[in-house]
């Protein structure tokens, strides 16, 4: 198969795409363009594509608050929150080299919740709320690291972190239904409707303050990209080919924490999206991970905005969680997996 | 370990005991703390006149018995989930059972309008019986039969399911998060007796047949092929054992909400004290839960006094330590 192969800096950085992965990539733009659009018509009054389009392009402006103001930055953040989740999930899941690894079943989503919720409590009205994102990638930097310290023993096994995370969410679930019960029902509802999984009320300031903190992990994804398809073939293998394991593990678990961190303080806990957009990229390209990461953050965000798209137009006015459908396709989609891998 | 049959009957007496001590302390702590001693009074011969003879009849006994019975039956659950699919970090809520019937509950309630006691308790069977049941079968599923991994997986996946999908239905419906959140979480507080009494011949009947069920379990537990070679018709067993864990952990969830951990520890707890023999583990494991659960629930009521933790978060704190324990030390003896 034809394979373009980029390199930089005396071969430092190598990006591999294949003419294959070209093709499922451009199918995958298009989905997601389409969908966008979509989102942007439908709502609780229909604009039709073409005017949609016009708008966009700045062409008439009788629409402009219902698409510039209300659908635009909210189908942003649903693009975002799914690329976010996506690489998230696909880092982890190189990294532990367990197809059933995702942020939210370690327990990073559960972290980030309960950084998050601790801030609205706590810091609401003290602290202004743009540091929210900080609290939240906090909280799951802290529970990343303390599982992964918990499960050390002579190394980590995928079992073992899997198990110990099922463990150490629990306990930081319970921490959050404690906050939850203990302050006021105003706080309540709000912290309520954020751990749901929502993009409601998304802003044009929002969109752009979570791009930056996005930006952050990406030219470290640029530089070591290459070393996460060998750490898939085992740790004596890439201490061989001369890695730094301990090094770049640590640096793919920060990274995938900074994504889902982020992902989940802008949006709550959208679950499953994590796991299933790597496992459909794996399946559509080949393995190297430049362009695997681009496709599954192009399907992690077709599924959010997807999800979210079907939450506020089903059930018209109400407006449902989009992490309320992430969770119905997601749960199934797991359970098959686990039906597939049902011998490993 | 308690080795002898004296001792453990010696034991077993001094568990009885501490359960009801620690039965009336639960009727003495709290807002007014009363007197032991006239909570014995209250007990032995109730007058109404007393302030505080009302306030133990009115709201505290409910609470005591609840968490008294709840307890009981949420250890004998765990240590039927635990016998059933041989793995020491199974029990109802990591199963998904609690969710499962937590859901099923809340949709009864916002959809199907159903809102008496009765009716929570066939739909918190339902749920239970329905998430149990799937995740028994995807455990099962593969050549290495019930792993621990692949029954707990499968357990959060479908807890992740049904938690989302309340949360889905309670966002639609807002006014109610506040109480039926309170509930969720896990709470003995607040319950009518009414709520217990509806429950009980249930969970009665269900403790009466636990009885009779050490026998045939400690058979159980030495495999399926030795125990059908000593004549055992294993399936029933199975069949009885899925069965208790639905009608023990789904009347408890639609009497106090998702109270979890209390299925993982106490089984463990009262088998380091009396070994594997299943005649033992019984009552010990009833009687330890409900010593578990009444004192959790007294700690929940003074910490942050006036206001209470949930009791299924107090459960959690304790609980969830102990998993990580376990699963650290079971996990890398394979």
């Amino acid at each position: 198969m034809k394979q373009w192969t980029f390199r930089f800096f005396n071969d430092r950085i190598s990006l591999q795409f294949s003419a294959r992965w070209l093709m499922v990539t451009g199918i995958w733009l298009l989905a997601v363009t389409a969908v966008f659009l979509l989102s942007l018509s439908s709502g609780s009054n229909w604009i039709p594509l073409t005017e949609v389009f016009m708008q966009v392009t700045g062409q008439i402006d009788e629409h402009a608050f219902v698409v510039e103001t209300l659908r635009l930055p909210r189908a942003m953040m649903a693009i975002l929150v799914g690329s976010a989740l996506g690489v998230a999930g696909l880092i982890l899941q190189s990294l532990v080299r367990n197809p059933l690894a995702s942020p939210d079943i370690i327990g990073i989503t559960s972290g980030a919740s309960l950084g998050a919720v601790t801030f609205i409590s706590f810091g609401a009205g003290v602290i202004s709320m743009q540091y929210l994102p900080l609290a939240a990638i906090g909280g799951g930097l802290f529970a990343a690291l303390l599982i992964y310290l918990i499960s050390w023993n002579k190394g980590v096994t995928p079992i073992r972190l899997v198990l110990i995370g099922v463990g150490l969410s629990a306990i930081m679930k319970a921490c959050v239904t404690f906050m939850l019960v203990m302050s006021e029902t105003a706080t309540t509802t709000k912290s309520y409707i954020w751990l749901t999984g929502s993009i409601y009320a998304a802003s044009w300031s929002e969109v752009t303050s979570m791009i930056w903190w996005l930006l952050i992990p990406i030219p470290f994804l640029i530089v070591f990209g290459r070393g996460l398809n060998v750490t898939e073939l085992g740790q004596d293998f890439s201490v061989s080919v001369g890695i730094r394991v301990q090094l770049q593990q640590f640096i793919f678990l920060m990274c995938s924490v900074m994504l889902a961190g982020t992902a989940a303080a802008y949006a709550g806990g959208i679950e499953f999206v994590g796991l299933m957009a790597p496992h459909i990229a794996r399946r559509l390209v080949h393995r190297s991970f430049p362009g695997l990461a681009v496709l599954t953050a192009l399907i992690g965000a077709f599924l959010v905005l997807i999800a979210d798209l079907v939450a506020r137009t089903v059930f018209l006015p109400l407006d449902i969680p989009a992490g309320v459908f992430t969770a119905a396709i997601g749960a199934p989609f797991f359970l098959y997996l686990l039906f597939r891998y049902r011998n490993q | 370990m308690l080795r002898s049959p004296m001792l453990k009957l010696i034991g077993l007496i001094s568990l009885i005991a501490t359960v009801i001590f620690l039965f009336l302390t639960s009727l003495a702590v709290g807002q007014t703390s009363i007197p032991l001693s006239e909570t014995w009074e209250a007990m032995i011969s109730y007058d109404p006149n007393n302030t505080n003879h009302l306030i133990i009849g009115t709201s505290r006994l409910s609470r005591g018995l609840i968490s008294l019975v709840v307890g009981m039956n949420l250890a004998l659950a765990g240590v039927f989930v635990q016998a059933l699919t041989r793995n020491p970090l199974a029990a109802p809520d990591l199963l998904g059972i609690n969710a499962g019937a937590i859901f099923f509950i809340v949709f009864a309630i916002t959809w199907l309008e159903v809102s008496s006691l009765s009716g929570y308790m066939w739909f918190a069977f339902l749920g239970a019986a329905i998430a149990g049941g799937t995740v028994f079968f995807l455990g099962s599923l593969g050549r290495d039969g019930l792993t621990p991994i692949k029954v707990i997986l499968a357990g959060v996946a479908l807890s992740a399911l049904f938690v989302s999908f309340t949360q889905g239905m309670l966002v639609l419906d807002e006014q109610s998060i506040q109480t039926v959140l309170f509930w969720i979480s896990g709470s003995v507080a607040g319950r009518d007796l009414d709520m217990l009494l509806s429950v009980l011949p249930f969970l009665l009947g269900a403790l009466v047949i636990s009885l009779f069920m050490a026998r045939p379990m400690g058979v159980f537990s030495s495999g399926d092929d030795v125990a059908k070679g000593l004549g055992q018709k294993v399936w029933l067993t199975k069949l009885v054992m899925g069965m208790l864990v639905i009608v023990l952990a789904g009347g408890s969830v639609a009497v106090v909400g998702s109270v979890g951990f209390i299925g993982l520890i106490v089984p463990h707890m009262a088998k380091s004290l009396v070994g594997n023999d299943y005649r033992w583990i019984l009552p010990y494991s009833g009687l330890l839960g409900a010593a578990v659960l009444l004192a959790a629930d007294i700690i929940a009521r003074v910490v942050i006094a006036p206001q209470e933790v949930p009791i299924g978060v107090m459960t959690a704190f304790i609980g969830g330590p102990f998993f990580i324990y376990l699963a650290k030390k079971g996990v890398s003896k394979r």
